[in-house]
């Protein structure tokens, strides 16, 4: 099973619940998912707690444990404070991570994550930090506490797959904190491919919400982490070069 | 950059640079010219299939809902298109600090939770001062708040942020400089650079998201559409951190009105849509209650992302004083509840609320 902070997860796919053409719809998608951490974004949700939130009560479920992000804020100062809010409103001390000012292609601030972190840990909270795929980044975060590094595999609702997977091989080769991969997943065979490298969860909204079926996505996700993750214990067969050479080069040696 | 060049290009421009454009992965300003020129106009139904694609994996099924709140018709301006225009003789409002509560508990009744405050430019009234006061009393009981109202110097903008305000949306409503001068004769509106460098003082203040658009009937709309695209790019690119919102209002009947110069039909403006959403993923692309009925029940799936419904034009209109002069007559009435319901059966998500105060 994975662990993540003093968690427990059956599900290795992680889902989000943005871009959904309704309440209803995120809800059947999320649960035939398998899904048991769901990330909802602060801004979409009713923090006061004073009327009845229509995203939450849809994600009510027991399995589902929330995972607030910060999704909006441009700055360490600004994701802290709303850490700190989503902590009140949503009785969580788990935070996703997002600090990308850059709202055109939202890449992650690597400097201001970096700093938030570390003060997040600092007053208690598990961070889950949405990150560019740099390795030097990931073992900073590693060393000011953070719970797990969600890297991207491309631009965040690209769907364009793992564009980034040499940075995230190493990444998974030196980490000693799970690594999910966030963003850009698009179809199931890049979830299976993202598990079979070692990934130890994937994080997929886009590819589920905007497709045609969204429960059906769900269930092809579900079965794809499922058959990735089984391929990565199973340990795949070494691509070999069944071409022998004619002339082997070492032949000499036994002569 | 020149007006006559630019329109000269936009219409110069052949089928063959429509083909590329759309078949561009990152498409140029170049394109757009393209796009938006009589060329593409057999290529609409192409253009309205990728630009629903590209919003839908940009946004999502969703359709932001926001209702517009004015505080004042008071204006010092003479504009030529406005209902407002200083030359209307016509009894002027402002909402006080009471009014201005018994609106908003009207508009949260309505179920909004996105507010766009609008006001003329009267500026020994409606001051700095007063826009504090409105954003004080208005800001605990939005998500987000907007603000259309004259433009205001830097340090103006930067004062008025920390009290919530996230979004400013100004308009230059022509980039043709003579064609600006004839319709904005008198009033501090008549400085069209003054106007023109606002998105760059609001990008120095820090603001987090900006609007800008031009009001359809009063140039070659096409040309002007090209001047904004030109516009955001060169902000896009200089305050990195802010987000764009685009809107293309066209000239509305009011009190006293102006004809439009340039018609532009339902077609095209479902053309100019596509070509921004085709040209930049990210813009939000608003449409107001300015629109008929069936143009807005159909454009939900093209390419726009926020809408406005039951709006009022005039300071009181909801509750205080449902008579007083409004800046334009709207189009379509229907109650945000009704509105709501057409989103959810064309299959999209109606939002109310997608920011918190607590973000700032």
């Amino acid at each position: 099973m994975l662990q993540i902070g003093d968690k427990f997860f059956g599900s290795r796919l992680f889902t989000g619940t943005g871009k959904f053409s309704s309440a209803e719809l995120m809800e059947e998608a999320l649960i035939a998912s398998g899904s048991e951490l769901v990330t909802v974004a602060l801004r979409r949700v009713q923090l006061d707690g004073s009327e009845q939130d229509d995203l939450l009560g849809r994600l009510s479920a027991p399995q589902f444990n929330l995972l607030p992000n910060t999704s909006g804020v441009r700055n360490a100062k600004e994701a802290v404070f709303a850490a700190q809010m989503a902590r009140e409103a949503l009785e969580t001390n788990w935070i996703k991570l997002e600090i990308h000012p850059d709202p055109k292609y939202l890449m992650p601030d690597p400097i201001e994550t970096l700093k938030a972190t570390e003060e997040l840990v600092r007053l208690g909270f598990t961070v889950l930090p949405y990150i560019h795929a740099d390795p030097v980044l990931c073992k900073r975060l590693e060393e000011v506490g953070t719970a797990a590094v969600m890297p991207l595999g491309s631009p965040i609702g690209s769907n364009k797959g793992l564009k980034t997977i040499d940075f995230l091989e190493i990444i998974i080769s030196q980490s000693r904190v799970p690594v999910i991969i966030d963003a850009g997943i698009g179809s199931p065979s890049d979830a299976a491919y993202a598990m079979e490298i070692g990934a130890d969860a994937v994080l997929v909204n886009t590819a589920i919400a905007v497709s045609e079926n969204p429960v059906q996505m769900a269930v092809a996700f579900k079965l794809a982490v499922q058959a990735g993750r089984m391929a990565y214990l199973a340990k795949l067969a070494p691509i070999v070069n069944r071409a022998a050479a004619s002339s082997p080069l070492t032949l000499f040696l036994d002569e | 950059m020149d007006w006559e060049e630019s329109k000269a290009s936009i219409y110069s421009k052949t089928s063959k640079d429509v083909e590329r454009a759309i078949a561009a992965n990152h498409r140029t300003l170049e394109d757009f010219k393209a796009l938006i020129s009589p060329a593409a106009a057999p290529y609409l139904e192409q253009l309205a299939s990728v630009s629903q694609q590209l919003t839908l994996q940009r946004f999502g099924k969703v359709i932001q809902l926001y209702i517009p709140l004015y505080l004042s018709n008071e204006c010092n301006n003479i504009c030529t298109y406005c209902g407002f225009s200083y030359d209307n003789k016509v009894k002027r409002k402002t909402l006080s600090g009471i009014e201005i509560m018994q609106e908003v508990q009207h508009l949260k009744q309505m179920g909004y939770d996105h507010v766009l405050l609008v006001t003329g430019e009267a500026n020994h009234t409606v001051h700095v001062d007063y826009l504090k006061k409105a954003l004080e009393l208005i800001r605990p009981h939005f998500a987000h708040v907007s603000m259309e109202v004259q433009p205001l110097d830097l340090l103006d903008y930067k004062e008025l942020v920390p009290y919530g305000l996230h979004t400013v949306l100004v308009y230059q409503e022509t980039y043709q400089r003579e064609a600006y001068q004839i319709h904005h004769p008198k009033g501090k509106k008549s400085n069209f650079v003054y106007r023109l460098e606002t998105p760059d003082r609001l990008g120095q203040a820090g603001i987090h998201k900006m609007g800008l658009g031009v009001l359809i009937g009063l140039e070659d709309w096409r040309t002007d559409s090209f001047f904004t695209a030109v516009h955001l790019d060169y902000l896009e690119k200089k305050y990195w951190q802010s987000k764009y919102s685009l809107s293309f209002p066209r000239l509305r009947p009011f009190s006293g009105g102006l004809e439009p110069k340039v018609e532009m039909s339902d077609r095209e403006l479902v053309q100019l849509i596509c070509a921004y959403r085709l040209w930049n993923q990210e813009a939000e692309l608003s449409i107001s209650t300015r629109e008929s009925e069936v143009f807005r029940n159909n454009i939900i799936k093209l390419g726009i992302t926020s809408m406005s419904a039951g709006s009022k034009t005039n300071p009181g209109g909801y509750t205080v004083e449902q008579e007083s002069l409004e800046q334009f007559e709207i189009s379509d009435e229907r109650s945000p509840k009704v509105i709501a319901e057409i989103i959810s059966a064309q299959g999209y998500e109606p939002v109310w609320k997608d920011w918190d105060q607590h973000l700032m």
